[in-house]
């Protein structure tokens, strides 16, 4: 048993929901006790859908465990094919449901509808949520793929663009800037998967010249199978940073057979002028912690230091799968990856580090805070506030812009550094406190008019209601009070004017 | 339902209303998200979770930020050599224990929460639980129930919870007062006082505040429901002695006085004493509530399944704001704790128990309500089609009972409306 308050992954048949969600046209029939349902809310909820998951789950109870659990399976995938008629259908198990050994792929078998039905064999107590999500996209990419036609001399050269889910991180702009980026090379985009793609669209993947990954967590054993069964190579550089994109570029350009020249002349991104320009001067060596799955937590750790020039003092991902790579690119830094899905052992980590900037998930927000120092976001898991809703891709030259303000935005500004260091006892402005334009710290007391006063009792109960409304209420009732002419407010008198003000 | 039965004429009230049951995809949260609200509530107790990694990823999805301010609860997550055999699940779970207490030193009551996992496999968690009270005693006590999805729903989490506490509680057959179920605690107070007002006392709260203050409870317990899913809480209190006090549930102004008019009868309080004593903060709660009504009256709505607190928030919504329940849904319908609400609630609404969640989406969308009571995995898709949803999970994280929540709880069904008629996008 493993002790874990925070966990950086979900189980494996998140993954699976994630890939589900991403296209159309494909159902997922997930046999999993009630309560399971939560996950739901990450997809409407985290990132704001619309319409529920194409998810029908079983939901067995305690008293179907005396019955026969099979079944309930058998009309569940039935019923969910008779009403929402998807073109392909993907079952499995979630952890109970593994252990009551149901074995839904042979049940869905038996059934024998009309349309693929594709079994996921997904170890709930071995692996986990992007292991889930790379094996569910390489089961649907493998059982639904035609064999490879043979393609026409003399057209343009096309790519699959492979990885993107639902529920990633950025994944929705990040694919609008690297289509763009493709379409402007005058590459044209065969099939883009799993994201918006249907099953019918996933039997045309062979059609393309080479496939495009972007995020290897989801998509690398996918575009591994479609190198050896329809020759395809994949490209290897993830396209985060201006120099990655740049890379990108031209090996994008090499498997299309094309000339890079014109775009890599034609592009750029403002982050290198921002990052040149004088005031960025004061970010030179400032030592930033990145933590994160890997492949962002390498991008990061690359673009912080050529392109704004921090120095790495930590680097680390709670993806096992690239320990190694991660390693070797710590190395490079002088300093030990920090490997682990324990977010305490993390928090070590940045403590022995003492960095001024921390670049990590949702949790290293959290120990951030708790430490009193700056943080951005880079990778999942994080929570609803990284699914906004303005253009904010990661990749391409769009998305260098963004990094560069998305991780000097957290840090003082330079004067204000510079003032810190030389008057240090000024009463407003002091070493602790957060950088101004991050709003202020705590608010002062506000004085109470000289004809009130506040019983004990009064004030106490004052003191349950939320802090957040707290200033609201007091002001209220002191408002309701000197207009009724009531020197002495009780318990009483705060109910009143609540009722009184009651929103 | 029998034919002779949906043929008689309905009767004032709900008390006769057929029941539609329903068997298919429940969309519900399990048990151990009780957990999210009562390891805040009981102050040095702490909830670790004997389950899978899903477990621990509902826990963290349902807790959203808190899950960073040091939570009391944690996931002991098996893997597979838990479930091989390979270890032994009981000296893992000790050695967690032993782990977690280590670290925080200021827990003196540790629940071990079962899931479907541990459930399933049969692990033993009442064993456990006494296993490690004997390593552990006595600095700290532990206890085990269950909240996992297949036995448990939603609030049926707590019940599981305070129904472990009852064996825990020490005898005392003195007359006393007992208020069941964990409310906030600004609501609790204001009830204390109330009851002190009325000279009826000593009052006791389950779940208490810290570990140490758990009540007596004896033959002269009378105890009062703050919550409609305490079943088996209930059922244990009265094999105790205890004995409960019919009433409908604390909500709304009306809800409020009769609750504690139960209590007053049962101490002999007299009727222009209690009128005296309560008519001040029922007229604030009418006050309050009628300032939304405006905009509820008249309003259709539907609730989903999802607390067992459906039925008295739709008689409150009915009859203190006008609002005209179509479908009421709840997971579950205890129909002893219930009958004062059942009386009460307004006829004519369909009253349906379990769910079939298609099912009830097909009914809501051609019954067409104004205000859809909902979970948050339906309340999105739900407004994408146009309809105006009041996501349910908050009447559960929010002071709402008592005359001085009234007003509160009509306004957060009042406010998705509001939100409506105020956009222009």
């Amino acid at each position: 048993m493993q002790l874990a308050i925070w966990t950086y992954e979900g189980p494996p048949h998140i993954g699976a929901m994630r890939v589900a969600t991403a296209m159309q046209g494909l159902h997922y029939v997930l046999h999993a006790p009630q309560g399971d349902t939560y996950a739901d809310l990450l997809f409407t909820m985290i990132e704001r859908r619309g319409a529920r998951p194409p998810v029908t789950y079983t939901t067995f109870q305690a008293r179907d465990l005396g019955g026969d659990t099979a079944e309930l399976f058998k009309s569940a995938a039935r019923d969910a094919f008779r009403r929402f008629q998807p073109q392909a259908m993907i079952v499995g198990a979630s952890c109970t449901a593994e252990l009551i050994q149901d074995d839904p792929g042979g049940l869905a078998r038996a059934l024998d509808l009309p349309i693929p039905v594709i079994p996921l064999e997904l170890p709930s107590y071995q692996k986990k949520e992007n292991w889930g999500a790379a094996e569910t996209f390489y089961r649907l990419v493998r059982g639904l793929c035609a064999p490879p036609a043979p393609r026409p001399a003399g057209r343009a050269p096309s790519c699959n663009i492979l990885g993107p889910t639902a529920l990633g991180f950025r994944h929705r702009d990040d694919l609008r800037e690297i289509t763009g980026l493709l379409e402007r090379m005058g590459i044209a985009v065969n099939v883009t998967a799993p994201l918006g793609a249907t099953p019918a669209d996933l039997t045309r993947l062979g059609e393309a010249d080479f496939n495009v990954v972007l995020y290897p967590e989801t998509a690398a054993p996918a575009a591994a199978w479609l190198a050896r069964a329809h020759a395809q190579p994949a490209t290897k550089t993830i396209p985060i940073g201006l120099n990655a994109t740049r890379e990108f570029i031209a090996e994008v350009a090499a498997l299309a057979g094309i000339d890079p020249a014109p775009v890599l002349a034609a592009e750029s991104s403002r982050s290198a002028w921002y990052s040149r320009s004088v005031d960025s001067n004061y970010l030179t060596g400032k030592r930033v912690f990145v933590f994160g799955d890997a492949t962002h937590a390498l991008a990061a750790a690359r673009v912080a230091t050529e392109e704004l020039g921090f120095t790495l003092v930590g680097l680390g991902s709670y993806a096992r799968e690239q320990a190694r790579e991660l390693r070797d690119a710590a190395k490079a830094h002088g300093i030990e990856a920090t490997i682990s899905e324990d977010y305490l052992a993390v928090e070590a980590a940045i403590q022995a580090a003492q960095p001024e900037l921390i670049l990590g998930t949702q949790m290293e927000r959290h120990t951030a805070k708790r430490l009193g120092i700056p943080c951005a976001v880079i990778s999942a898991p994080v929570h609803v506030q990284d699914y906004p809703a303005r253009y904010s891709p990661q990749m391409g030259f769009e998305g260098a812009n963004v990094l560069f303000d998305t991780w000097v935005h957290p840090l003082m500004m330079g004067l204000e550094e510079h003032l810190l260091g030389m008057f240090r006892e000024d009463f407003e402005f002091q070493a602790e406190a957060a950088p101004s334009h991050l709003g202020a710290t705590a608010a002062a007391t506000p004085t109470l008019p000289a004809t009130l006063t506040w019983t004990a009792e009064a004030e106490r109960e004052l003191g349950k209601i939320p802090f957040f409304v707290r200033g609201k209420a007091r002001r209220n009732t002191e408002r309701y009070a000197t207009e009724r002419s009531i020197g002495t407010i009780t318990l009483e008198a705060l109910y009143d004017a609540k009722a009184h003000f009651s929103r | 339902m029998s034919a002779a039965a949906l043929a008689r004429a309905p009767a004032p009230g709900c008390t006769d209303a057929p029941v539609l049951r329903e068997r298919g995809q429940r969309e519900v949260f399990c048990g151990l998200t009780g957990i999210i609200w009562l390891h805040r509530k009981i102050q040095d107790a702490f909830f670790l979770v004997v389950g899978s990694r899903t477990c621990a990823h509902l826990m963290q999805s349902a807790a959203g930020v808190m899950i960073f301010a040091e939570p009391r609860f944690a996931t002991a997550i098996m893997e597979e050599r838990d479930l091989a055999g390979m270890t032994d699940a009981n000296e893992e779970l000790d050695r967690v224990v032993a782990q977690l207490l280590a670290r925080r030193p200021d827990i003196r009551l540790l629940f071990l929460v079962g899931s479907c996992p541990s459930e399933v496999i049969k692990l033993d968690l009442s064993r456990a639980a006494q296993r490690l009270n004997a390593t552990h005693a006595p600095g700290v006590r532990v206890l085990n129930y269950s909240g996992s999805g297949i036995e448990t729903t939603f609030t049926q989490g707590e019940d599981a919870c305070l129904a472990a506490l009852v064996p825990e509680m020490r005898a005392d057959p003195a007359p006393g007062l007992l208020v069941v179920g964990a409310l906030a605690e600004v609501v609790e107070d204001q009830m204390r006082r109330q009851f002190e007002a009325l000279d009826i006392g000593p009052v006791a709260f389950l779940p208490p505040r810290r570990a140490a203050d758990l009540p007596g409870i004896g033959r002269g317990t009378r105890f009062l429901l703050a919550q409609p899913f305490l079943a088996e809480t209930a059922r244990l209190l009265e094999d105790r002695g205890a004995r409960r006090l019919a009433a409908p549930f604390p909500l709304g102004a009306e809800g409020t006085t009769a609750w504690l008019r139960a209590a007053a009868e049962a101490w002999g309080v007299p009727a222009a004493r209690f009128r005296e004593v309560t008519a001040a903060g029922e007229q604030r709660a009418r006050t309050a509530i009628a300032r939304h009504r405006a905009l509820l009256a008249g309003r259709r709505i539907s609730f989903f399944p999802d607390s067992q607190l459906e039925i008295p928030l739709a008689r409150f919504l009915a009859r203190e704001l006008d609002m005209r329940p179509v479908e009421i849904g709840t997971p579950y319908l205890h129909r002893a704790h219930l009958a004062e609400e059942l009386a009460l609630l307004p006829a004519g609404a369909m009253l349906s128990e379990g769910r079939d969640v298609d099912c009830q989406l097909d009914r809501c969308r051609a019954a067409r309500p104004d205000l859809v009571v909902c979970g948050l995995g339906l309340a999105n898709p739900l407004e994408a089609e146009g309809f105006t949803t009041k996501w349910s999970i908050e009447l559960v994280f929010t002071p709402i009972q008592g005359y001085d929540q009234a007003g509160d709880l009509a306004g957060l069904f009042a406010r998705p409306l509001d939100r409506r008629t105020r956009l222009m996008v």
